[in-house]
């Protein structure tokens, strides 16, 4: 990528803006999004990322996009990943183990449950959407 | 396939044990009576907070936040919510509790917590720019460097009242209009990542989940002061948080956002990084700046300010992480909509590092002026174990610790000067009855003491002598002479020494003696620890009443020194006794006394 001007700057923001507000980058309607903060690798948060990605590849699903991003701020609960799925509320779960994170693939992604002791609250309100 | 409705039931041990469980099986039943099985899908959740106000139960997909839930209020929101869509208002939790102003976004909204700070932290990838750029990271540099003249970026910090996030709490805005105001040449811009208090993690979860918005903010800095080149300086012990932002440097170079005329304007800016060696003296400006340099870092005194006379000598504004995280928004914002949020003298949000004996430890930012009580039963779910609340320490080494009777005391800079804290970079430790002040003061002196660089003489001698004496307290050997001795140091410390490290290093012991002086009393006068953490002075003992001659505490003894025949009560020889505490935790038969 070249240097931006102002212009591509502007025009880049506005692609990237309608890629994230409709959660569909690269034709993938879902997401599981893995906290991977410090605290969230010391927990567990890789063990966990990789066995959503092999349960995802078992179970042959491609719709499902698996993204990393920082600390969630709730570290009583590492790991805690976000899933966003359509037709069903985002959701925080918390104390994602590898095991867990295999059971939001079965019964969240394909069963469309949430899964029981496992939801944490988001912490605030988003001030930038 | 798929339900239309959750109900979820807080499972925390609080909420659980609060009738939660009645009151989970209450919903399911009423779901199934009403035919909604299909529909509506009853989970329990972990710790949702709000804990004193429990059981909690929220409806999504509508948020709906209920209180306090009855067994009994069960088929009411099944019946009355779920079917009827009416939210059934007499279990609201009641928003116009909420410090943050409804009208600055209009949401209704039950959250204690505001993320300005932490906006993108948990919700964007780190490592991709796009993702940044996408949730309006850049518009404000660009809204900077093309609407706004450096004197407006700094008028807007101004107006916002955003005051230094490191602890001292000084005016961002005037900081940057001293640099601004020095005749024009080299000027550095530099953010301090130093951040070393036991317990804090502020800004490494700030920098890992996000480090866009630091750099943007160091940019917009360097524009409004008019500096061209940009430090980091980042503690070596922080490798993801480096790794991040490293990444983040070379994307922000390849688009052109560092660098050479960004984004086409007559503007240069550029940022490398420099990694600390872990000295807690270094988050000090003026040692950090001589780390930089290559010295040893060591504190000088000031005047001269950094913003007149800082790196290599010239021009050099210095600001902590979560301080710049705060920039994009108040120039994206508006310097107003922020100056809403807070108190009379302390705008806009704070991140704490929540931990020690609470239920949910975490990362949280909340307006100023929120309370400790709110912080910490409402957000962080209470003390671990139900125990009783003793003290909060802000600050962290440098600060002081907080009694339960300021529980209910509005949170800012001021109001934590007034009762011998300091706000702090934002650790915030929770401790309960099983934590004994003076051996906290301890730990604390302990760590300054480590740290101190030793260059001025109050610091390196005041701090040895404090910790002197909490040991001599802390064994059963301090007199009330040691505390007036004390009480003198920390004043004399707090004056005279060079840097903020030596001046606030007796806070935790100034504090603790002001509110906790029962229980250097009893340290003195009885000898005795309530919290049965100074090993000295305790003493185990084996009620002959209770003990069945099991043998589990002589079998765990490593000094042997517990003796008995088998089913005959036993005895511990406390001349031999290291007070290792083992055979308390294994008899099951509560016989071993400990006083």
């Amino acid at each position: 990528m070249a240097k931006l001007t102002l212009a591509d700057l502007r025009k880049l923001r506005d692609e990237k803006q309608k890629s994230m507000d409709k959660r569909d980058p690269s034709n993938k309607d879902a997401q599981i999004i893995v906290g991977m903060g410090t605290c969230g690798i010391a927990a567990g948060a890789k063990e966990t990322f990789n066995a959503i990605i092999e349960e995802l590849d078992a179970k042959g699903i491609s719709h499902v996009l698996v993204r990393q991003t920082g600390c969630m701020g709730l570290c009583h609960s590492e790991p805690t990943v976000e899933v966003i799925v359509p037709q069903m509320p985002v959701v925080i779960y918390g104390n994602v183990t590898a095991e867990t994170g295999r059971k939001i693939v079965d019964d969240h992604i394909i069963n469309k449950k949430l899964i029981d002791n496992h939801i944490c609250d988001k912490p605030a309100m988003d001030i930038v959407r | 396939m798929g339900y239309k409705q959750y109900i979820l039931v807080c499972g925390g041990t609080a909420c659980e044990s609060n009738k939660g469980v009645a009151l989970f099986a209450a919903l399911k039943k009423a779901v199934e009576e009403n035919g909604l099985v299909n529909d509506v899908q009853v989970v329990r959740t972990g710790c949702l907070g709000f804990c004193e106000k429990g059981p909690i139960v929220k409806i999504l997909p509508q948020d709906t936040f209920y209180v306090e839930v009855k067994p009994e209020d069960a088929v009411v929101i099944v019946k009355e919510h779920l079917i009827k869509g009416r939210v059934v208002s007499r279990l609201l939790y009641d928003k116009n509790q909420s410090k943050i102003n409804v009208g600055i976004e209009g949401i209704d909204f039950y959250q204690k917590q505001f993320r300005i700070v932490l906006r993108n932290c948990g919700v964007i990838d780190p490592d991709k720019i796009d993702e940044y750029i996408a949730r309006d990271g850049y518009k404000a540099l660009e809204k900077a460097l093309f609407e706004m003249k450096p004197q407006n970026v700094i008028d807007e910090v101004s107006k916002s009242g955003l005051r230094g996030r490191g602890g001292a709490g000084f005016p961002t805005g005037k900081k940057w209009s001293f640099a601004a105001m020095q005749p024009a040449g080299q000027k550095y811009m530099v953010c301090n990542a130093d951040e070393g208090d036991p317990g804090a993690y502020m800004d490494r979860s700030t920098l890992e989940g996000d480090p866009h918005s630091v750099l943007e903010a160091m940019t917009i800095a360097g524009y409004a002061i008019g500096a061209n080149m940009g430090y980091v300086y980042i503690r070596a012990e922080y490798p993801l948080a480096i790794q991040r932002l490293e990444t983040a440097i070379a994307q922000a170079r390849e688009y052109g956002l560092l660098g050479q005329n960004i984004l086409g304007s007559d503007f240069s800016f550029d940022i490398e990084l420099r990694l600390g060696a872990g000295a807690f003296v270094c988050g000090e400006e003026t040692a950090l700046l001589a780390s930089i340099e290559g010295k040893r870092g060591m504190p000088s005194p000031r005047p001269p300010f950094p913003a007149v006379k800082g790196l290599w000598g010239r021009p050099t504004v210095i600001n902590n992480v979560e301080t710049l995280a705060n920039i994009p928004v108040i120039l994206l914002k508006g310097g107003l909509w922020f100056s809403k949020i807070g108190t009379a003298t302390s705008k806009g949000t704070k991140v704490f590092a929540l931990t020690g004996k609470i239920n949910n430890s975490g990362l949280i930012e909340v307006p100023m002026g929120t309370t400790l009580r709110e912080i910490i039963f409402d957000i962080g779910g209470g003390i671990r174990g139900g125990k009783a609340f003793k003290a909060a320490q802000t600050g962290g080494p440098s600060g002081g610790m907080i009694p339960p009777q300021f529980l209910d005391l509005p949170i800012d800079y001021e109001s934590l000067a007034k009762i011998g804290s300091i706000m702090g970079s934002g650790g915030l430790i929770v401790m309960d009855e099983d934590d004994c002040i003076p051996d906290i003061a301890k730990f604390y002196l302990d760590f300054t003491v480590d740290e101190s660089c030793g260059k001025c003489a109050p610091c390196r001698i005041g701090g040895r002598k404090l910790l002197n004496y909490l040991d001599a307290i802390c064994k059963g050997d301090g007199t009330y002479e040691d505390i007036d001795n004390m009480k003198e140091i920390s004043e004399a410390m707090s004056r005279a020494s060079l840097c903020g490290l030596g001046q606030t290093a007796s806070n935790p012991v100034q504090s603790s003696l002001r509110y906790f002086m029962d229980e250097y009393k009893e340290h003195i006068d009885d000898k005795k620890c309530r919290a049965g953490k100074c090993k000295n002075l305790l003493r185990y003992s084996i009620d002959t009443a209770k003990c069945v001659g099991c043998t589990a505490c002589a079998r765990v003894c490593p000094v042997n020194c517990i003796s008995g025949e088998r089913k005959q009560p036993h005895t511990i020889d406390s001349t031999k006794c290291i007070k290792c505490g083992q055979c308390f935790e294994v008899c099951k038969f509560h016989a071993v006394n400990r006083a």
